[in-house]
């Protein structure tokens, strides 16, 4: 506040604000304020004209009410008066009130965008100023609207003072942001760029910042200003600390300006121009030999203006990749950061280091600090440094490495802090899947993580451990005598126990030899565990019993005898006492051929992405994870051993065998092998029981009232009853979509067992292949669980996939089957074409086969814009003055399927007079006119 | 167990600061400042808990007593000895301030040691205390051994808070009823809610060891008097003039010294009283309030910046009664940009800083009226939403007590001394206030 000076403080204002200050009390202080508004009112009541210095003074009071946290409700009319004051002071006041306190007012927001519109144009600098100041302070889409093409103007005029300039470009700047569709990009931006070159350097600081932004969006435009740039900057960096005077901060030259056109910078490729690339690097290589002089100044302010610099200068190094000396250069850099004294510089020199990493010409580089960066990870203080020592030795790791890093991590793990365990957990478990030479090695590691951190290892991970461990045969062995020998333990983690009880379900036999490890040992070994187990464990561990039953003949009469306990067969919990009753009575009446086919070893897993990796991407947010798989050449390491997802999913060819695995949704039925033979002797078997129908049947009657309804739109509402909605959000492109599923539970009690899948009948599993995530098996009461699905189109197809959803409710098993609307029209791409392409495709495509055409009555009113706008839903271009009846509607597109492209062209005429419609539909295969003219003609 | 009591005042420096236990340390005295008193918004709940530290609170004007614990502990009992230990504060040296705390610093640490014991609360009855912590800090050293015995006798025997061998030339009682009012009316006069919270204080200045029988018109003791038979041998009611003979009482609570068992058996209110002057009990009622006044708003909008207010006072009890300190408070908008008001009696002036018309009248009989006008003048605002026209709120004091409740009886009995119940002169006197009392307009 340059101009209270003297002899034009407010006095009054003085005065009350001490009174305000000696307020004993928050109420005394409250009387103070209604005391003071009382005669601000009564002075504003206008019956006498007040003088601009007392306006002025009210005014200031109020604000300053205001900033006390009281609401103010007059006195606008007043401030805005003050606008078109003379004196400079009563303007700034008006003005900043204005800022503070006016929200799109409607009545008063005219008068202001007045007052401001003369101060724009009065040549008055200062006014100009307080005036842009105002825009950007407010902001808001009004003041946006009104002066978005003014300030360009005033921007790129000839005779606008610097100062003004520089506030011009701000203001353009925060408009930008906050309406971008408002401020037109135009004849100016040339005359913008070439703002890099003004003498003020306070104009290119604004201009840099402005450029920047807007560069981001539309980076073609602003191409010009990448040599500008490089240009600027050399001249900076190599000017000596005293050329720039002002602009020198702690003797750095505009360090701020320098940040920020190395930011522009990194909005572009390495500029192609081999004379601007060389000044570039040049630049570049004097930032980091002048962070290798000694320092100017001892003080904290030149050591971080300069590295603020250096920073910059080795983000747009990472940034454009290409220079090795410079990365290797970088890389040393932040190595010496590595030990400084700075925290801060530690953990921006880690964080920098992490993308260095990925960089395949600076990874050797970093793997030279490994060293340092686990001594950071053991003997720093801060936590935040720590969590960016395990991200870049997640990032560093490679084959090399990999035993060194991980037993560091495991080590680190039994200190670390509780927040980033379960991350490292998960980077451990990825790194040893990722990495592993040696798949014993890999299982000791799990093994261990368990044991460590078990409250940290998720689901996924040991899903996982037990996928590896069944598809490498030569791991089994080892895995079963290493998980017996961890049991050992007296007290160890229940996911060990699931781990154990799998593993040794399905390769018990092999350690059976040993006496130590004999059969009764394993079970009585596992059993041990089994009370201090949660219930999905222990269904697990029954399961396993089963299966010792088939491995081992000699211990069923042991484990018969535990089936048939009461605390078994009469258990509280259905799924226990299910699954209790149907291994008893399995074991008892089927022969040993059945059960060696029923209990056979699992089948191999089919192979996924891992699970595991997605879930630290959910963690962290896409884009945070230093993504191994990009940025190095050696990836697919263990080409034959990629992840693989474990949940129940389903999968394009449903048997009915699920794997063990999915405890909480499947009966234990779903153990049933898929040979049909034994499938007929098992449903004898079981006819006492009242066998529970096998999943992946739809059962009850498929509903599809709104099917219709989505052939044209993506989301809504797909299903519902009184007890849940089904709601649906779903994205096209080209061949592939995803749906989101939101399954929403009306009732105030839980949904249990709950689970969800899609079944495709007969040829579509060929011609659509759908992923569905799996969801979790409870759904709270009110709550909404959300399900995704891929879905890929391999070739057209007619049916529509049903969704099926079971779950437990108030103890009844509830079934819910809908036809999802997933149609073949969803994967057109719109193509427009002119009337003469049009007309000439429609005349290549005259084969009686390819065309379709339908004459039908209308069902709903016959609007023009509906229909445009259900043709555009369907997911064709509407072409515009192609047909010579306006009143016909004419589109075209293409269907991406996996297998093939179908160019499809449609014409619909309605008649008003008769309400009927015909459609004639065009497509390269007759089969998908057949259906897209079926689809269609439902709508209208 | 209470841990540790701190004192504030209302900047949050702390005046007193005395620490029970160990478990409480310093830095408990910065977090109640830091998260209660300089709390961003203000803290209503009295009970707070930082850092599994509960801290429990009350307020007295501007200062601010905290007690501290980490244990688990009866929040009732913590808020009672607080409420305790304001009172023994208020009988030692007055008002509780920040000045009279600095002033007496040393005392409230003794009487601080003496209440509260490791954290649990000991003897807290001001009569008891004041034998044996004074404020002549010499004076201890003339007591001869006898009175010293005989004041741990009385601390640690059965009636602790009477000491033997008092001796008055005049045996004398005072008895107060104490009464507040509280009262939410419609503008159309219908009640919306009422209640009266009372106290019945006593002050006795009786020798010996006296014991004391309370009588007063509750309906459940009337009623069975009724039923039970003519033998009314507690003299004769005073209540055949005023319309209704009982009262009932909604709930109540007595000084320790009333004996409950007999309460709760035979409802009959007896006890040995302390020394000088306490409070009985306390009561509440809710039925068959008499209220003193009726007030009669007329509220008008003239315009957008105009407002005229018209409110009438009518007093409501017999004429022979004098109501005093009157005052009504009538608030005015927000946006009130000059006030004219005419009263015919009583002075009127508008309080800017308390956004109300305050009219204040000495003295009103019963059976009157009076009225009030008012001119609003409103300075026009863009502010759409209304004014949201808060109650007028009334304070009064009147010479009766407002639920009803009279006294019948209050005999004492000192066997061992030569005096009866005749010889006890007895005052009575009845005070009903205003609580909130308010009438929407």
């Amino acid at each position: 506040m340059p101009a209270v000076s003297k002899g034009d403080g407010m006095r009054g204002l003085a005065v009350f604000i001490s009174d305000i200050r000696n307020c004993k009390s928050k109420e005394a202080e409250i009387k103070r304020i209604n005391k003071e508004l009382a005669n601000i009112r009564s002075k504003f009541k206008g019956d006498k004209a007040l003088d601009g210095y007392s306006k002025k003074k009210y005014v200031c009071k109020l604000l300053f009410i205001f900033l006390l946290g009281h609401d103010i409700d007059f006195g606008h009319m007043e401030a805005v008066n003050l606008l078109s004051s003379n004196k400079y002071t009563e303007k700034q006041i008006g003005y900043l009130f204005i800022s503070v306190l006016v929200n799109s007012n409607s009545d008063l927001i005219r008068l202001i965008n007045n007052a401001i519109k003369n101060d724009l144009s009065s040549r008055n600098p200062t006014f100009m100023n307080l005036a842009l100041h105002c825009i950007a302070n407010v902001g808001s889409r009004e003041m946006a609207e009104a002066f978005a093409a003014d300030i360009p103007r005033i921007l790129v005029a000839g005779d606008t003072m610097d100062s003004v300039k520089q506030s011009a470009a701000l203001c353009l700047l925060r408009l930008n942001r906050t309406s971008p569709d408002l401020v037109p990009m135009g004849e100016w931006t040339s005359r913008v760029v070439h703002l890099l070159n003004d003498q003020h350097l306070g104009v290119v600081t604004a201009a840099t910042s402005l450029i920047t932004t807007l560069a981001q969006k539309n980076p073609e435009e602003f191409k010009t200003s990448v040599s500008l740039a490089v240009a600027r900057l050399s001249r900076i960096v190599t000017s000596a600390s005293t050329d720039l005077q002002d602009y020198t901060y702690y003797f750095v030259p505009a360090p701020w300006l320098s940040v920020k056109l190395l930011r522009l910078l990194q909005c572009y490729p390495p500029p192609e121009d081999a004379a601007i690339r060389g000044r570039l690097s040049e630049c570049l290589e004097t930032i980091l030999n002048k962070a290798q002089e000694p320092p100017k100044s001892k003080k904290v302010q030149h050591s971080n203006a300069k590295n603020a610099v250096l920073f910059e200068a080795i983000s747009l190094i990472i940034h454009h990749d290409s220079e090795p000396t410079l990365l290797v250069r970088a890389c040393n850099q932040l190595g010496q950061f590595l030990q400084h004294r700075e925290t801060n510089l530690r953990y921006l020199a880690l964080e920098s280091m992490c993308t260095l990493a990925s960089s395949e010409f600076s990874h050797e580089a970093v793997k030279t600090h490994i060293e340092t960066v686990i001594n950071a990870l053991k003997t720093e203080r801060d936590v935040s440094v720590r969590q960016r020592a395990v991200d870049l030795l997640y990032a560093m790791c490679d084959r090399s490495n990999v035993q060194q890093i991980v037993a560091e991590m495991l080590n680190y793990l039994e200190t670390a802090d509780y927040s980033i365990r379960e991350e490292i957990v998960l980077k451990v478990a990825i790194l040893a899947e990722k990495y592993a030479v040696d798949y014993t090695w890999y299982v000791d590691t799990i093994l261990n993580l368990i044991r460590i951190a078990g409250d940290y290892v998720s689901e996924e991970v040991w899903y996982r451990v037990i996928q590896i461990v069944i598809n490498r045969d030569d791991v089994q062995g080892y895995a079963a005598k290493t998980v017996f020998e961890a049991l050992q333990a007296p007290a160890c983690h229940e996911n060990l126990v699931k781990v154990g009880g799998y593993i040794l379900g399905e390769f018990g036999n092999l350690i059976a030899g040993d006496p130590r490890s004999s059969p009764l040992v394993q079970f009585n070994l596992l059993h041990s565990k089994f009370h201090l187990c949660s219930v999905p464990s222990r269904a697990l561990l029954l399961s396993t019993y089963i299966k010792f039953i088939n491995l081992f003949p000699e211990v069923k009469g042991t484990i018969q005898e535990v089936l048939r306990s009461d605390s078994q067969l009469r258990n509280a919990d259905v799924e226990l006492q299910q699954r209790a009753v149907e291994y008893l009575r399995l074991s008892c009446i089927a022969s040993t051929d059945i059960l060696a086919t029923v209990l056979e070893e699992m089948p191999p897993f089919p192979e996924r992405e891992s699970s595991i990796l997605a879930k630290l991407k959910r963690k962290k947010g896409p884009g945070m994870v230093p993504d191994i798989e990009e940025g190095r050449k050696d990836k697919n390491v263990n080409g034959g051993m990629e992840p693989i997802s474990t949940n129940a999913t389903t999968k394009s060819t449903p048997s009915p065998s699920t794997d063990l695995l999915s405890l909480g949704s499947s009966p234990a039925l779903s153990s049933a092998p898929p040979s049909s033979s034994a499938g007929g002797l098992l449903v004898d078997v079981f006819t006492e029981n009242h066998a529970p129908a096998a999943p992946g049947v739809p059962m009850g009657p498929v509903a599809d009232d709104n099917f219709s309804r989505f052939v044209c739109k993506n989301n809504g509402v797909l299903f519902e009853n009184q007890l849940v909605q089904i709601g649906l959000k779903s994205e096209f492109r080209q061949n592939l979509g995803r749906m989101y599923i939101f399954f929403g539970n009306k009732t105030s009690t839980q949904f249990l067992n709950f689970s969800s899948s899609v079944i495709c009948q007969d040829s579509l599993k060929t011609q659509l292949s759908i992923h569905i995530k799996p969801a979790d098996p409870t759904v709270d009461g009110g709550a909404q669980l959300q399900q995704i699905l891929n879905i890929e189109c391999v070739s057209d197809f007619v049916e529509a996939p049903v969704l099926s959803i079971q779950f437990r409710y108030g103890g009844t098993l509830q079934n819910i089957a809908v036809k999802l609307p997933i149609t073949l029209n969803k994967f057109f791409q719109p193509t427009e074409m002119t009337s003469q392409d049009f007309f000439q495709r429609w005349k290549q495509l005259s084969s009686p086969q390819q065309e379709v055409q339908k004459i039908f009555k209308a069902k709903h009113s016959m609007d023009t814009e509906v229909t445009k706008a259900k043709i555009i839903g369907f997911g064709v271009a509407l072409l515009d003055r192609v047909d010579p009846n306006p009143s016909n509607f004419v589109g075209a597109g293409v269907i991406h399927t996996k297998t093939t492209q179908v160019g499809c062209l449609l014409r619909l005429e309605p008649n008003t007079q008769a309400q009927m419609y015909r459609l004639t539909l065009r497509t390269s295969r007759d089969t998908v006119s057949q259906r897209l003219c079926e689809l269609l003609s439902d709508q209208f | 167990m209470i841990g540790g009591l701190f004192i504030y005042n209302h900047k949050g420096e702390v005046l007193i600061s005395r620490v029970y236990r160990d478990d409480i340390g310093r830095n408990a005295v910065d977090a109640f400042r830091v998260n209660v008193i300089h709390a961003r918004q203000q803290v209503r709940s009295p009970v707070t808990n930082i850092a599994r530290t509960s801290f429990f609170h009350v307020k007295r004007s501007n200062i601010w007593l905290a007690a501290v614990t980490k244990q688990n502990v009866n929040a009732a009992m913590v808020f009672e000895f607080l409420y305790k230990m304001c009172d023994v504060m208020t009988a030692y040296f007055g008002k509780i301030s920040e000045e009279n705390i600095k002033n007496n610093f040393v005392l409230i640490y003794e009487l601080l040691d003496e209440i509260l014991d490791f954290g649990y609360p000991q003897n807290s009855e001001t009569g008891a205390l004041k034998t044996f912590i004074t404020q002549q800090g010499i004076k201890s050293q003339h007591q001869t051994k006898e009175e010293q015995s005989q004041i741990t006798s009385q601390v640690t025997g059965q009636i602790g808070w009477r000491r033997e061998g008092i001796k008055y030339r005049r045996n004398e009682l005072f008895l107060d009823v104490l009464e507040s009012v509280n009262l939410l009316m419609s503008p159309q006069g219908q009640v919306l809610s009422a209640h009266v919270s009372g106290r019945v204080v006593m002050k006795s200045y009786l020798s010996g060891m006296p014991e004391c029988k309370f009588g007063m018109n509750d309906k459940i003791v009337i009623d069975k008097q009724g039923k039970g038979g003519a033998t009314d041998d507690s003299g004769k009611s005073e209540l055949g003039g005023s319309g209704k003979q009982s009262i009932a009482i909604d709930d109540c609570t007595f000084h320790q010294c009333v004996r409950l068992s007999k309460f709760d058996s035979e409802r009959s209110i007896s006890f040995i009283p302390p020394d000088g002057e306490y409070e009985l009990m306390r009561y509440r009622t809710t039925k068959d309030i008499i209220l003193p006044f009726r007030v009669i708003p007329l509220v008008r909008e003239v315009g957008r910046t105009k407002l005229e207010v018209k409110v009438v006072i009518k007093s409501n009890f017999k004429p022979s009664l004098l109501a005093q300190k009157i005052e009504v408070r009538i608030p005015t908008p927000l946006n009130t940009s000059g006030v004219q008001v005419i009263c015919m009696k009583g002075k009127a002036k508008y309080k800017a800083s308390e956004n109300a018309i305050v009219w204040k009248i000495k003295r009103m009989a019963g059976m009157k009226e009076s009225q009030i006008s008012a001119e609003i003048e409103l300075l026009p605002t863009n502010d759409k939403k209304k004014w949201a026209r808060p109650p007028i709120s009334m304070n009064f004091e009147v010479p009766f007590a407002p639920s009803g409740l009279k006294v019948r009886y209050l005999k004492v009995f000192e066997p061992k001394l030569n005096y009866s119940d005749h010889d006890v002169i007895k005052w009575v006197r009845y005070i009903g206030r205003s609580g909130i009392y308010e009438t929407r307009c």
